[in-house]
């Protein structure tokens, strides 16, 4: 009846700390709900929304959430590695060890890194090529609850049961039935594969949005380069994940019902799993990067007060890495005894993204030359990336070498060097860009003192926490040890970088502080133009924050940098008078994607358990909520051309 | 304090900050780069090339990127302002073109790098190599000698300058055979043999691991490689084969942090039984 949940899982002090801690803080966020009657407004205007604005914020504060279990993981991976030397084995036990990097990269990567993107794609996308809404909001919305149900099913992990201890990419047969029989892995089949559809669809979505649904005027070449960037991501969602759902749900039935695909013995392959993870895994490093390419693109022109500088080139460029990124996975396992021909390809097609990702990097700084170069908060970010990017970029180059790589593979080399290129780019990429889009998303600018502050603290802090990495890669410390012996002498390096961690995380402290004074403070800095960076994309057209709607009118566009050319060459545009005013239609909200979020859970819950009848009820459950949504007729309601007319 | 200042404290609190760590280091310890036999001194000079390639590119970026924050600072009235500029067909030829120069540089060595650093690929020597068997365990490393009828868990002796010729499994979930100053990794995989072929130039004790998670007890999964005089190893075998035979299943049993042990071995093939054990039906 209640499947494997009458199996004892063992907890220590640390793992029940953690649990209650959030229980605490779920309870105290609940009470505060209902002290402050927020339930009613949380309702309305988040949980049923259909509004890619709102669905937006959401993403966001799931991804921040995401973000701070991620960055105590690092914490407390950290400490253990400094306190485990020699005769200690320092404060965990060697599987409490792997869960936590396990859970480190899982939520990482599909809840920190994928929110990130998704929440911007949300909150810009339809703003930046003049549309008011995406194609599929229902989708959307479903997407979105498909995607918290994952990072859920992890943070559940911590009370109920245990989470995988094999790595973030799960590899089997380590991962198979013989050697990890109990919940953990399933915990991480379920949330990754619940968020994966969700991913995908998302991706459909927004693949049609951008394609189908630009303002008149605006064909490709004339699209924005943060748009072009994440059509680039799109294609290779639509291409990469179905790769990931199709891999997990092989290896999920190697699990449930004992077939053979990935383990050793049956005629099954592991190799082929690797293959296979990595075919999706490679794209999805690019799925994170490339829109934050484009959001360094967008910021530098902004801020030096120029054009972008070759704009055809970049999007060559994206097209080109676009492309590549198929073609290098077997570059995570040059180790595996693949022939010497295969791995030069891999290593040298691996090394040609180099081309087109350095001919970004010149057309950035190119950009900055005879610009007048702002330094802002978001400025600053960039200058950041460029130095931490590099430093990233060139490892990467250098371990696309496969015999170089055969000295660094799996070292804690491949780690700083991979963190280059993640926080350098992705992370720091989505700072810089919600400091520029924070006000027209929420109506007033961030604090760019604390903004300053978070910055160096990051900067500095990521110096200290990777750059210690690279040298113990070269000293032979491998990824993943919970304990090593003294005489190594790796100790003082793993204390900086923990000393490194602790900086970053005092950065994050200062972006909540940031954020907390800043909504304080807001009447000061509140945005009255909607365009308080002298912008030159559709974005900054409208007020600030934009209405349900949008675009009142929608626009014209006649060249790349709409929005510029309106403020400088206005013989081409409309003056406001001839203005024709008209009704518009957006969706009503809907509480069926919330309640395909919620049996989605219940699913995922009783799957990793074994509770096949409720897992089943479940599954009725979310197609029943779909076929009623499809029965509906009347999902939109209409704004009167009047009221928009007031409005404005 | 202005602006100016606050930006240069800054720039030399960070490297103050890169510096120290790099005074905490103890530079015998850096391994790959410290190679104690050709694979492993081909591989550093191989890393030492695509370094000095890439700063070829990477030093002009870092240089441009701070000159041109600098000079076309917004309060810097002196510089030019031409917010129109967005073309120089001769820059963008120059930096697509020098990349993929480097590029093509760098893929040419790597190709003939891989075909000449393939660890399937046997070593030539006069001598003749030494071929030792190795299989990854929950959570040991056993070596077999089926020339010299010895077996040992976490502990590798060889003759220098001989070339050693490891076959390597597992019969475990996947480990990463890995002797730093020696040369690079290979796989062990249950059910697939791989080759991997070493040579030690000088006499010394190398540390070994395993750089592929592999469960419970991976991060006990280190063993000492030691490379002795021909002789010093001759006596070495000796005393080992009037240890205990080796018991498979024993010995195959999980267990974390084992210390070294030595056997002698009592049957043939053991190894091709291991590796087939994932191949009947």
């Amino acid at each position: 009846m209640l499947g494997r949940l009458s199996d004892v899982y063992k907890h220590d002090f640390i793992e029940y700390a953690a649990g209650y801690s959030m229980l605490i803080g779920a309870i105290f966020l609940i009470g505060y709900l209902t002290y402050k009657k927020k339930w009613k407004w949380l309702w309305k205007e988040y949980i049923t929304s259909l509004d890619p604005k709102k669905i937006g914020m959401m993403y966001l504060v799931v991804a921040m959430l995401s973000l701070v279990k991620g960055l105590v993981d690092a914490l407390m991976m950290r400490a253990q590695q400094v306190l485990s030397v020699g005769e200690s084995h320092g404060y965990l036990a060697s599987d409490h060890f792997q869960q936590l990097f396990t859970a480190h990269g899982t939520t990482m990567i599909f809840f920190v890194g994928m929110g990130i993107i998704f929440a911007l794609m949300n909150l810009i996308v339809p703003l930046q090529i003049g549309a008011r809404d995406v194609a599929f909001p229902f989708l959307n919305a479903v997407s979105f609850y498909l995607y918290a149900v994952g990072a859920g099913l992890v943070v559940l992990s911590l009370v109920v049961g245990e989470f995988s201890g094999t790595g973030w990419v799960c590899y089997p047969p380590l991962s198979g039935l013989a050697y990890n029989p109990g919940v953990g892995v399933d915990y991480w089949i379920w949330s990754v594969q619940i968020a994966g559809i969700g991913s995908l669809l998302s991706g459909l979505n927004f693949f049609v949005t951008i394609v189908k649904m630009r303002c008149p005027g605006m064909t490709l070449m004339k699209m924005p380069i943060f748009i072009w960037s994440v059509l680039g991501t799109l294609v290779l969602i639509l291409f990469a994940f179905p790769i990931l759902t199709a891999t997990i749900g092989m290896l999920t039935l190697d699990r449930y019902l004992d077939m053979h695909f990935f383990t050793p013995d049956f005629g099954g392959n592991p190799m082929m799993y690797i293959n296979l993870i990595w075919a999706w895994g490679h794209p999805e490093v690019y799925i994170l990067v490339l829109p934050a390419f484009g959001v360094f693109s967008e910021i530098v022109a902004v801020f030096s007060q120029k054009r972008l500088f070759g704009y055809v080139s970049m999007v060559w460029a994206l097209a080109a890495i676009t492309f590549l990124s198929f073609i290098v996975w077997l570059h995570h396992f040059f180790t595996m005894g693949a022939s010497a021909n295969a791995n030069a390809f891999f290593g040298i097609m691996t090394m040609l993204i180099a081309v087109p990702t350095g001919v970004k990097l010149f057309n950035w700084l190119f950009t900055m030359h005879r610009g007048r170069v702002l330094f802002t908060t978001p400025m600053l970010w960039f200058l950041g990336f460029v130095f931490i990017f590099v430093i990233g970029g060139m490892t990467g180059v250098l371990m696309s070498a496969a015999p170089a790589d055969y000295q660094v593979h799996n070292s804690l080399f491949l780690i700083a060097h991979f963190h280059s290129t993640i926080i350098g780019a992705v992370v720091f990429a989505f700072f810089c860009g919600l400091t520029y889009w924070f006000p027209k998303i929420f109506g007033y600018k961030l604090n760019e003192r604390l903004g300053r502050y978070a910055f160096w603290c990051w900067m500095i802090g990521f110096l200290l926490a990777f750059m210690p990495l690279y040298f113990l890669g070269l000293m032979g410390a491998t990824r993943r040890l919970d304990h090593y012996d003294a005489t190594t002498g790796w100790q003082p390096l793993f204390i900086v970088a923990a000393a490194g961690v602790i900086l970053i995380s005092i950065g994050f402290f200062f972006q909540v502080l940031q954020v907390i004074v800043s909504y304080r403070q807001r009447k000061e800095n509140l945005d009255t133009t909607g365009d308080p960076w002298n912008g030159r994309t559709l974005e900054w057209s409208i007020p600030s924050p934009p209405p349900e709607y949008n675009f009142a009118v929608i626009p014209h566009v006649h060249d790349i940098d709409a929005f510029w050319s309106m403020k400088h060459e206005r013989t081409k545009h409309k003056p406001p008078s001839e203005v024709i005013w008209e009704d518009i239609l957006m969706p009503k909200n809907t509480p069926l994607a919330a309640l395909i979020g919620g049996f989605s859970f219940l699913m995922g819950f009783c799957l990793i358990w074994h509770i096949m009848w409720l897992a089943g009820l479940s599954l009725a459950g979310v197609i029943i909520c779909m076929v009623i949504r499809l029965a509906e007729k009347n999902t939109e309601h209409l704004i009167s051309a009047k009221e928009v007319q007031r409005s404005t | 304090m202005n602006k100016k200042y606050k930006i240069i404290f800054s720039a030399l609190l960070i490297l103050v900050v890169s510096a120290l760590s790099f005074l905490v280091l103890d530079t015998n310890q850096l391994e790959v780069l410290n190679p104690k036999g050709t694979i492993a001194l081909k591989e550093y000079k191989l890393i030492l090339f695509c370094t000095w390639m890439m700063l070829i590119v990477v030093v002009p970026v870092l240089i441009i990127t701070v000159v041109f924050a600098w000079k076309y600072r917004s309060d810097n009235p002196k510089s030019k302002y031409k917010p129109n500029d967005h073309q120089n067909h001769l820059g963008e030829i120059i930096w697509w073109g020098v990349p993929f120069v480097i590029i093509i540089i760098l893929g040419i060595v790597t190709w003939k790098g891989c075909i000449e650093l393939d660890p399937f690929t046997p070593l030539e020597s006069s001598k003749k190599p030494l071929k030792i068997q190795v299989v990854a365990l929950q959570w040991k490393w056993l070596f077999i000698y089926p020339e010299h009828e010895i077996a040992t868990i976490n502990f590798v002796q060889f003759p220098e300058q001989t070339p050693i010729n490891f076959e390597i499994t597992a019969d475990a979930p996947m480990n990463s055979f890995w002797i730093p100053q020696l040369g690079g990794q290979i796989y062990a995989m249950p059910g697939m043999v791989a080759k991997l072929h070493l040579i030690a130039d000088e006499e010394g004790s190398y540390r070994g691991s395993s750089a592929n998670l592999s469960g419970k007890g991976f991060s006990g999964m280190k063993f000492v490689a030691k490379s002795s005089s021909e002789a010093d190893f001759n006596a070495w075998v000796e005393n080992v084969k009037q240890s205990t035979p080796l018991d498979y299943t024993q010995v195959a049993v999980p267990s974390e942090y084992a210390p070294a042990a030595f056997y002698s071995l009592p049957e043939e093939g053991l190894f091709n039984q291991i590796v087939m054990k994932y191949m009947v039906p």
